[in-house]
């Protein structure tokens, strides 16, 4: 299945590595992020709520 | 279109009702258009006669290329409708884009590294547009780094719409400069919208799809920091509102 | 307006005014760089108009924080914001200021210091001709840079990052001008470039700086 990259393999599996890690790595610091605040946002909403 | 009705999604509720809405859906799309853009490019496209397998970067090197400067651009529009309208998504929409636009600009340049390599034989050139994408990395780096630097979010906000502003008409600057100190080695931009004569069908095709996976990406990645810099402003709100009763 | 400028030259030359820093900055740089890059002197006369514009332009950067920093510590800037000299004008005399006490003295020493780096005989004039031409630009981008971080308690560090991208096509023309007229090639077309910059950016970027200082003071 795998096509014949000649070569220049390293440079082309490197490349797609290097980028699909990047946007891996981007896309779950997000989610992350994401999730955490929405937890403290709940948090902190239900704290002023029961306060006032 | 509208006009009031596009405005309504200046309200904060409103926008995270709206992304919480649309999200799925451009996740999705991203999700399908990028993994069948990337492998129809990796495994099913040929070598080219010249540039060898190499030609497969391609798939990874424009569309984020792309997406750097549309991040930037996007970024501008934001900050403006933030100083003339000062709807407060608008300017934590810009914040929320800046990181991705610099991680597109990131991955441009290493894959334009990695492929230069072979081609070029040497990892880096002070081509034009190597150089300006390395200027437009410093200044994402400069914008994120005021964001993160200003306690207060509406000045840091107007700091950096009116950074984004300057920025944008020195960068455009920078980009004649460096054009006029190097004429490099890169080819012109082959790979415009309107001049794909320069690309044959066979790279063209994945390409497109490439392309759209990344600008479905952007949107989606954008609207979830969006909404994520929306909910920690009203946190941040609250917090501030509660120490000043206690 | 002539008062504000005229204390704000005062206060540089005083003694911990800096004054003296960035040019004693551009020496050292310049006596650093034949270490660097070894003393033969065909390298050092194809490098230094380079050198010397990138020296001028670190000095430069090296006494931007004080542009505004001393007077917000103390208020002044406050009390001048409610004058009725327009915050534009404030702004543009504290670039004026600044050129005057950093970029002046930065175009006088740069013809000795060239000596120091074997400079070409036709490069001495376009030497000059670029930094004066080019300096006011640096003080003026720098001063947008220095009001965008003038809250901020570790400003420093992230006003060099903030303004160095901004520095580059001012750079790029002026080492261009001095790295031609050194060669002896035609300088013409950078020259109005820089020249286009300058004039460029005093004529706008102190309404930017002026807008900024306005949300800083808020």
């Amino acid at each position: 299945m795998m096509p014949d990259l000649g070569k220049y393999a390293e440079a082309v599996l490197s490349s797609y590595a290097v980028s699909i890690l990047m946007i891996v790595v981007l896309v779950m610091l997000s989610v992350r992020r994401s999730n955490r605040v929405k937890k403290e946002l709940q948090e902190v909403e239900s704290k002023v709520k029961s306060n006032g | 279109m509208n006009l009031n009705a596009f405005w309504e999604y200046a309200n904060p509720k409103k926008f995270i009702q709206t992304a919480d809405w649309l999200l799925p859906w451009f996740a999705g799309l991203a999700a399908v258009t990028l993994v069948s853009g990337l492998i129809w490019g990796f495994f099913f496209t040929p070598a080219d006669y010249r540039q060898g397998s190499t030609v497969k970067i391609i798939y990874l090197h424009v569309p984020s290329a792309l997406m750097a400067i549309n991040a930037w651009l996007m970024m501008l529009v934001t900050s403006l409708i933030w100083i003339v309208r000062r709807h407060h998504v608008s300017a934590l929409a810009a914040r929320a884009a800046a990181p991705v636009g610099m991680v597109m600009t990131l991955i441009a340049l290493v894959t334009g590294a990695i492929w230069g390599q072979p081609m070029w034989g040497t990892w880096w050139a002070w081509d034009p547009r190597l150089t300006s994408f390395l200027i437009l990395f410093l200044f994402y780096l400069g914008y994120i780094a005021l964001w993160e630097a200003i306690e207060n979010d509406d000045t840091a906000a107007d700091l950096t719409s009116i950074l984004c502003l300057v920025g944008s008409v020195f960068a455009l600057l920078s980009r004649y400069a460096v054009n006029f100190w190097n004429q490099g080695l890169h080819q012109g931009a082959s790979l415009s919208l309107d001049k794909e004569e320069n690309v044959a069908d066979v790279f063209w095709y994945p390409l497109l799809v490439c392309m759209a996976g990344f600008v479905f990406l952007f949107i989606a990645l954008v609207l979830m920091r969006t909404r994520t810099e929306i909910r920690a402003r009203r946190m941040r709100a609250l917090l501030a509102r509660e120490r000043m009763g206690a | 307006m002539i008062a504000l400028l005229l204390r704000d030259i005062r206060l540089a030359m005083r003694a911990g005014g800096g004054f003296g820093l960035g040019l004693s900055f551009f020496l050292i740089v310049v006596v650093l760089v034949p270490f660097g890059v070894g003393p033969q002197s065909a390298l050092l006369t194809v490098i230094a108009p380079g050198v010397l514009w990138l020296g001028a332009l670190l000095a430069c950067l090296l006494s931007l924080d004080r542009i505004l920093a001393l007077d917000w510590e103390d208020g002044s800037l406050d009390l001048l914001a409610t004058s009725p000299v327009p915050m534009e004008g404030i702004v543009s005399v504290k670039a004026l200021a600044h050129w005057l006490t950093t970029g002046l003295p930065l175009v006088a020493a740069a013809p000795v210091l060239g000596l120091l780096l074997n400079l070409s005989e036709a490069g001495y004039k376009w030497l000059i001709i670029s930094l004066f031409l080019g300096t006011p630009a640096l003080s003026v981008i720098g001063t947008f840079g220095a009001a965008l971080t003038v809250g901020l308690k570790r400003g420093g560090l992230l006003l060099s990052l903030l303004v160095l991208p901004l520095y580059v096509p001012t750079l790029i023309f002026g080492a261009e001008v001095a790295r031609r007229g050194a060669e002896g090639f035609d300088v013409t077309t950078p020259l109005l470039m820089l020249a286009g910059i300058t004039c460029g950016t005093i004529a706008l970027l102190p309404f930017a700086s002026a807008a900024v200082l306005r949300v800083n003071l808020r």
